[in-house]
């Protein structure tokens, strides 16, 4: 990263510990909320459920309880493997059908691929809302309503538009000689997506599947309308652990925290591809 | 596809009578859904509302992302570090951020916020209850700013250090620098964060869901229509016609996205 210190405030050494500092504070105050979640996720309700307590008995109490199976309930197990499945599939298919779409948008743009993209992001610009009736109708009459397949075509088709303009921007970045070259050489289209585009625009890949994953993991809305019974996924979950009888923040801070740290740890490690993904992928 | 279709059956549903809880059959009333809406009150306050959430969410979002990124846009001990930290809420889950902020930072008898107020000497505050809105605006914007820093950082980072480099030497105050050379370069960046963000915040759910299930000043559209169908209301004809307003409000948002978009690969083109 660029030393942009004296660009941007000016000078002098004390002003930018200073900031350094204010940097500092700022990330704390914003990672709070987050830190105080894992926190009472190792807490006794009776400790969550009072003045806000910084030293106790950490347990892992509440861990166990809300992976054990609840009778009756949506159980730790099945929320997660609804989820994984939902997820791995969805974006799976996003991948296997944007990376076409996005060649022939960008090496070999089609006529009028414009249109073609702004198309695909138009898409994105419907709110689910406005969907969610005919929806709902159409997969009770084919009987998806509470099924994970139900969940792996939404997610293929919300996904879908962001992933075909993200890659179309990578896919951008791949020399025109490169590609020309291993044409001329005999590579047919197979050959040449396999061996010369997609080990360049590996970060990229990465990165978009990374954002599809995350929209897909923390998806709700469709999720609780069109499986609320089987076929329920994580997020529906995490607010199963709200009761209205008894004490439940220490459960939730546990649930939320098992929800949470799959996306949250592979955020953190692709960060950086993230930063190049989401901006500079989505303008060059 | 999956959403273009969906969309025409919406259009003609709109345009029907159709409750399907209790069931009663299905009668083509032509354009009452729309007629007596427009009067409807709860329609409006949500349609008032949506406007609030995102453009509040949207714009204090794009400010706090972007100054966040400048900070971070420098060398100091733990930058990465700090990064990280910062990055964390936009990988939250939307439904845990809200639960997480209603129950355990706005509420009034365990929440920290709260306990900070009483430790010096206000009084505990209902938020949620008090200010439904700007509750969830916070936690929107908690799990956005992240978003847009991303954005920003970005931007920031494919700037050219030779122009800035030259600008000092012709002596232009730092404060000249941000305003003449940096901002206008970050602008493309700001767009892309403002369309992206809109589209996703006009469409908040999740939040509403968890932090107010809705309560008074705080149903935004996409609830309201929920309410009004799957969420118990059942009226699929009229909230049909609700979702058919979202749309064409949508459409407008849209044409102005495009023209965003539009501008970016025009930048391209020149490039």
């Amino acid at each position: 990263m660029r030393d942009n210190t004296g660009a941007i405030v000016g000078g002098s050494r004390v002003k930018s510990t200073l900031l350094g500092l204010m940097t500092w504070a700022i990330a704390l105050i914003i990672f709070f909320p987050v830190f105080w979640m894992v926190l009472n996720g190792f807490k006794e309700e009776a400790d969550a459920n009072t003045n806000p307590k910084l030293f106790f008995d950490p347990t892992t109490a509440q861990f166990d309880e809300v992976t054990s199976n609840p009778a009756g309930l949506l159980g730790f197990g099945e929320a997660f493997s609804n989820s994984f499945w939902a997820v791995g599939i969805s974006t799976i298919l996003v991948l296997v059908l944007a990376i076409p779409a996005a060649y022939s948008l960008s090496i070999k743009p089609v006529a009028k691929w414009r249109d073609v993209l702004f198309f695909f992001i138009s898409t994105k610009f419907l709110p689910v809302v406005a969907a969610i009736l005919p929806l709902w109708i159409i997969a009770r009459d084919l009987e998806l309503l509470n099924t994970r397949l139900i969940l792996i075509i939404l997610y293929t088709a919300m996904n879908l538009p962001l992933a075909v303009w993200m890659l179309r921007s990578f896919f951008a970045e791949v020399p025109k000689e490169l590609v020309e070259a291993s044409q001329i050489d005999g590579a047919n289209l197979r050959g040449q997506i396999t061996s010369v585009i997609l080990p360049i625009v590996a970060p990229g890949l990465a990165a978009t599947a990374l954002l599809c994953v995350i929209f897909a993991w923390n998806e709700f809305f469709l999720a609780v309308q069109l499986n609320p019974v089987d076929g329920s996924t994580v997020p529906i979950w995490v607010t199963s652990n709200v009761s209205t009888r008894g004490n439940f923040l220490a459960k939730l801070s546990a649930a939320s925290v098992l929800a949470t740290l799959p996306v949250v740890l592979a955020g953190w490690a692709a960060q950086k591809r993230m930063i190049r993904g989401l901006a500079m992928g989505a303008i060059k | 596809m999956v959403t273009q279709v969906p969309f025409l059956f919406s259009l003609w549903y709109s345009l029907t009578d159709w409750t399907i809880v209790p069931p009663s059959p299905r009668e083509f009333v032509g354009f009452d859904n729309y007629t007596s809406f427009f009067d409807n009150q709860f329609f409006r306050e949500a349609v008032w509302t949506s406007i609030l959430m995102t453009v509040f969410s949207v714009l204090l979002s794009v400010v706090f992302g972007t100054l966040l990124a400048i900070l971070l846009d420098r060398k100091f001990f733990g930058q990465g570090f700090v990064r990280t930290l910062l990055i964390t809420p936009f990988l939250i889950m939307p439904v845990v951020a809200g639960l997480i902020w209603n129950t355990q930072m706005f509420n009034s008898s365990f929440g920290v916020i709260n306990w900070l107020l009483d430790a010096v000497g206000f009084e505990r505050i209902e938020f949620v209850t008090r200010f439904p809105l700007a509750s969830i605006v916070i936690v929107l914007v908690w799990q956005w700013t992240p978003f847009m820093m991303l954005i920003s950082l970005a931007g920031l980072q494919g700037q050219d250090s030779s122009v800035l480099e030259a600008a000092r030497v012709d002596g232009a105050s730092s404060r000249a620098i941000f305003f003449e050379i940096t901002l206008p370069a970050l602008r493309p960046y700001l767009e892309l964060g403002t369309l992206l963000g809109s589209i996703y915040l006009i469409q908040v759910f999740d939040h509403v869901d968890v932090i107010t299930g809705g309560g008074p000043g705080s149903t935004n559209v996409p609830y309201f229509v929920y309410q009004r169908s799957i969420g118990g209301g059942w009226q699929f004809g009229q909230a049909s016609a609700y979702s058919i307003v979202v749309v064409i409000a949508s459409i407008i948002i849209a044409n102005f996205g495009l023209r965003v978009l539009s501008n970016l690969l025009e930048g391209e083109a020149a490039a």
